[in-house]
């Protein structure tokens, strides 16, 4: 029976954005929350006459006719009583022939799906925020696993879906695609959504693996649906999706049964995702057409070498100079920290230890997590001592046990 | 912060005679040397490097090849950088490969 749980919870899941995506592109998006309550009833709706009655032939066929007449019944009563208390016309009034057509196509899906994409991802909402209402909008996530993957409660997500719905309202912003001019532009901010929430979910510090791999199928999922559309696909968001793929494809080796991480050093290679590693080199060929380099290009491009365990002085050059690049467009500082990391394994320990002294990082763990790599063979003792303060600085407690365990061979 | 411009000049940009390996391994010290400034996150605006050829107007409508300016060497890129004073900003000039062929790093702050 659990099982049947979850594979029901999965459908729910995968249908919940579709249907909230196409009733809420032919009723507005000022009806996303009505959407997701007529969404959610046909759930309860389904869960007590399957419970009864068994599983229907086609559940998803099933799941859109209960969704469509209670859509069309709750706005038929709207309309009655609309129409009772206000009596001029309205403009919802005009589409009364549309309300007939609602419809639950793989076509109209496909395309409600991606208007919502792009009126979420607006950025008139913040940052935070649009990954909350893309995570149960479009990855059709229950609030507490939202709150989960944010180290949060739900209320404090609650909170923050509400103020992002309310900020669709008040800023009037309409499910459609952007205007052709304007999609590059949006695009980027599309792109940088999709990149959040699939680092959300593979540096997330909640310890549930099943709920981390599920942030980073679905921000694939959106991907790939970028990729179905011209003006969307373009040689930045392949590079994206390849840097998804790579990354996704070490997600079983990283980790063991008990919850700790498993270093990249360390990490058994034959558990890497072959079929990944090959879609991700797909999407990278496909990237390369095109003048642009965007971050997503480089970041794929390194994220492809380390799909290749055997260290070789090409590897490591080829890295350092990728990173040196993305310095340039986009400084972090753990983008800063990798390139010095590239640049020990390029230059060598005492250039690397001359350049890593500069960082100054002094409240990042993983800063002195490489000094004391670096200061290894130089001097154990300083070695030692950066271990220490990056386990006191470490947040985690499968961080600060991996650092132990550091210490302990040391 | 403050901005500083980094300008190097170099007697020569002449590569012609350098083999793709010496070509390669030049590439790789700027690299380098401006990804360490980088690291630090102290890079503002990266300048296009300049082509070796351009002309040069003065006073009275007369324009030549060049030299740009009467001096020995030739401006061959920027770099503008953020850093708290003078002082830091030449710290971060040093090592700059320019300095390897006899060039010169100068360091103005940007007002």
């Amino acid at each position: 029976m659990e099982t049947g749980h979850a594979s029901l919870k999965q459908l729910f899941q995968q249908e919940f954005s579709k249907m909230v995506a196409v009733i809420s592109h032919m009723y507005g998006l000022e009806h996303i929350e009505t959407a997701e309550d007529i969404v959610s009833e046909t759930f309860l709706t389904a869960t007590e006459s399957w419970n009864e009655k068994g599983l229907p032939a086609n559940p998803t066929a099933w799941l859109y006719m209960v969704a469509k007449q209670k859509t069309l019944y709750h706005f038929r009563r709207n309309k009655i009583y609309e129409q009772k208390v206000m009596p001029e016309l309205t403009a919802r009034e005009e589409k009364s022939a549309e309300m007939d057509d609602l419809s639950f196509s793989p076509q109209q899906i496909k395309d409600s799906q991606l208007q919502m994409l792009f009126a979420i991802c607006n950025p008139a909402i913040a940052s935070e925020a649009q990954i909350g209402l893309a995570l149960r909008i479009l990855c059709g996530f229950g609030i507490d696993e939202i709150a989960e993957a944010f180290l949060s409660n739900k209320e404090t997500i609650n909170k923050r879906l509400f103020r992002a719905k309310e900020k669709l309202r008040t800023e009037n912003i309409k499910m459609e695609l952007p205007p052709e001019h304007e999609i590059v532009n949006r695009l980027d901010n599309v792109l940088h959504i999709i990149y959040l929430l699939f680092s959300e979910g593979y540096y997330s510090q909640t310890q549930n693996q099943i709920l981390q791999k599920d942030l980073c199928i679905e921000a694939l999922r959106l991907g790939l649906m970028l990729t179905e559309y011209n003006k969307t696909n373009l040689p930045k968001t392949n590079a994206l999706i390849a840097l998804m793929c790579f990354h996704a494809s070490r997600f079983n080796a990283r980790q063991t049964n008990d919850d700790t991480m498993v270093l990249y050093e360390e990490q058994n290679e034959t558990l890497w995702d072959k079929a990944l590693i090959n879609q991700g080199q797909h999407f990278l060929a496909l990237s390369a057409a095109g003048d642009e380099v965007s971050s997503y290009h480089l970041e794929a491009r390194i994220a492809y070498w380390h799909c290749i365990k055997e260290d070789t002085p090409e590897k490591w050059e080829d890295i350092l100079q990728l990173y040196n690049e993305l310095l340039m467009i986009n400084y972090s500082p753990s983008v800063a920290l990798n390139r010095t990391f590239a640049l020990y394994k390029a230059n060598g320990q005492q250039a690397a230890l001359i350049e890593a002294e500069k960082l100054k990082l002094e409240n990042n763990h993983f800063y002195f997590l490489l000094l004391g790599e670096l200061y290894k063979n130089i001097d154990p003792k300083k070695a030692m001592a950066n271990l220490q303060r990056a386990y006191d600085l470490a947040k985690t407690q499968a961080e600060k046990q991996g650092i132990k365990r550091m210490m302990e061979r040391f | 912060m403050k901005e500083f411009m980094l300008i190097f000049r170099q007697p020569s940009y002449d590569y012609s005679n350098a083999t793709p390996d010496e070509m390669k391994t030049i590439a790789k010290k700027w690299q380098d040397w401006v990804g360490g400034i980088a690291a630090q996150g102290k890079v503002s605006a990266h300048g296009r490097r300049l082509d070796t050829d351009g002309k040069v107007l003065k006073a009275g409508g007369v324009v030549t090849d060049g030299p740009f300016v009467e001096i020995r060497e030739r401006l061959g890129s920027f770099l503008i950088v953020k850093a708290d004073s003078l002082e830091d900003a030449t710290t971060l000039a040093h090592g700059c490969p320019a300095l390897d062929a006899n060039g010169s790093v100068e360091i103005r702050a940007i007002l």
